[in-house]
């Protein structure tokens, strides 16, 4: 075993994990952050996707260990205050999510995305989910809800 | 899965870990095969050393007409490079269409050679680029031709058990020379291609003066076709030069019958299509018709 420090959605974090624990088991067996959904278990699907310095990854099949020192941002580290971050508000309001269970992880890429390039085009949104699936097959509301995100934060000045 | 978990903080300390574990140490960059590898105990490791924080492995640069990219270096990163872009386009397209974004993210082009699969992205952009690899062992340093680096189907001559590559160099391209990257699969992100082939040719005076042509996955190892390649030298670069050398290829090429990625014949017939769109584009851009991605 050994210590993981990592600080998780702006608060510190540390855990006793094993050399060949993933970031998805300890985010959801030992934090409680059970958000982060894991459904291939191979890096295929994105359901698991968190962000580690801001980078969108494949918490499933991600070495634990690989966070030490990092910042990783979870689904549940999104809303402030008490508000739901204006992407979630976004998928809610054009009733993106139907199962759900990709939903945590559209919403991280689509963050990751809107972070690096606020008014990305539909193409570029389209690329930015690429590496999500949605066995519902609802990716027009879901491409809809980002470009209503894209929007929405541009006139609040890019809130994050 | 894994005993333990280890981050040296330097290349001779990576190599005394792994010399400490005999056999048993094996070298992680990404992880993003490595860790499925494991899981599936398809690669033994109880150690892992990991190489990511290892000051100075991070570069994409030039010297003296060469670009140098280092053992940490992302897919996402070398997709993103200004410098890949405009002086080696054609990699900055193959890393771009590996798996998806969160494995571009993480997964390196360095251990996408190391894993050497005969159908890798990066890698075939790297045999078109002619590259070198960078290979640190007990004895030292030595520069390895790209091809020298595969003995087969996911058969690595560099064992990551006792070695690693720390870096990879190839020649920048120069005016009048340009590559493309052309990728055949059933969907466009997230899943291996039936078909892909990188390209890269110079043009001098009118004519094709080095051509080299990259296609996988048609043998065990990233597939060279020399000989389509040397049709195309010495000849104006038209339509017709163009379209004898993709049949060179897809002569040349040995793809086999795949449940996954379709039957010989048809993939065969691909090669030739694949490769044409690649050289016509290529083509284009080394006579400055298309600047984006390209070197004009």
């Amino acid at each position: 075993m050994a210590t993981l420090n990592m600080i998780v959605n702006g608060k510190e974090a540390s855990v006793e994990v094993g050399a060949g624990d993933l970031l998805a088991h300890v985010l959801r067996d030992k934090l409680g952050l059970i958000g982060t959904k894991i459904s291939c278990g191979e890096g295929e699907c994105g359901a698991c996707t968190v962000l580690v310095d801001g980078l969108s990854v494949t918490s499933c099949i991600y070495p634990a260990l690989k966070a030490q020192g990092r910042e990783v941002t979870t689904i549940e580290g999104l809303p402030q205050e008490g508000q739901l971050h204006p992407i979630q508000q976004a998928f809610i309001d054009v009733t993106a999510p139907q199962c759900g269970y990709c939903i945590p992880g559209m919403i991280l890429s689509a963050k990751a995305l809107l972070d690096e390039n606020p008014h990305p085009t539909r193409e570029e949104i389209n690329e930015g989910i690429s590496g999500n699936l949605c066995r519902c097959t609802g990716y027009y509301q879901i491409v809809e809800a980002i470009e209503l995100a894209a929007e929405r934060m541009a006139e609040k000045g890019g809130a994050r | 899965m894994w005993d333990e978990y280890l981050f040296p903080q330097s290349v001779d300390e990576a190599l005394e870990m792994l010399e400490a574990h005999v056999g048993e140490a094996r070298i992680i960059a990404g992880g993003t095969d490595l860790t499925l590898q494991s899981q599936r105990r398809q690669v033994p490791a109880k150690v892992v050393v990991d190489i990511t924080r290892i000051p100075g492995l991070d570069h994409v640069e030039e010297r003296d007409g060469l670009i140098y990219v280092g053992a940490q270096v992302t897919h996402a990163q070398v997709a993103a490079s200004p410098l890949i872009g405009s002086l080696a386009g054609v990699l900055a397209e193959a890393c771009g269409s590996v798996g998806g974004p969160q494995i571009r993210n993480v997964g390196t082009l360095v251990g996408n050679v190391v894993n050497a699969l005969p159908a890798a992205d990066g890698a075939m952009a790297l045999f078109a680029m002619d590259a070198e690899a960078e290979v640190a062992e007990g004895t030292g340093r030595r520069w390895a031709p790209i091809a020298s680096l595969y003995a087969g189907v996911g058969r690595c001559t560099v064992d990551s058990c006792e070695a690693m590559i720390t870096q990879l160099r190839f020649p920048a391209l120069r005016d009048g020379e340009a590559g493309a990257f052309e990728r055949l699969a059933k969907r466009r992100t997230l899943i291996l291609p039936i078909l892909n082939t990188a390209v890269v040719l110079g043009i001098d005076g009118g004519k094709i003066e080095k051509a080299r042509i990259a296609i996988g996955p048609v043998a065990t190892t990233p597939f060279v076709a020399t000989e389509a390649a040397a049709a195309l030298v010495g000849r104006a670069p038209d339509g017709a030069a163009v379209a004898e050398a993709a049949k060179l290829a897809s002569e040349a090429a040995e793809p086999r019958y795949s449940l996954l990625r379709g039957s010989t014949e048809y993939r065969k017939s691909m090669v030739e299509v694949l490769v044409r769109r690649a050289l016509t584009r290529a083509v284009a851009r080394a006579c400055g018709e298309e600047g984006e991605n390209g070197n004009s």
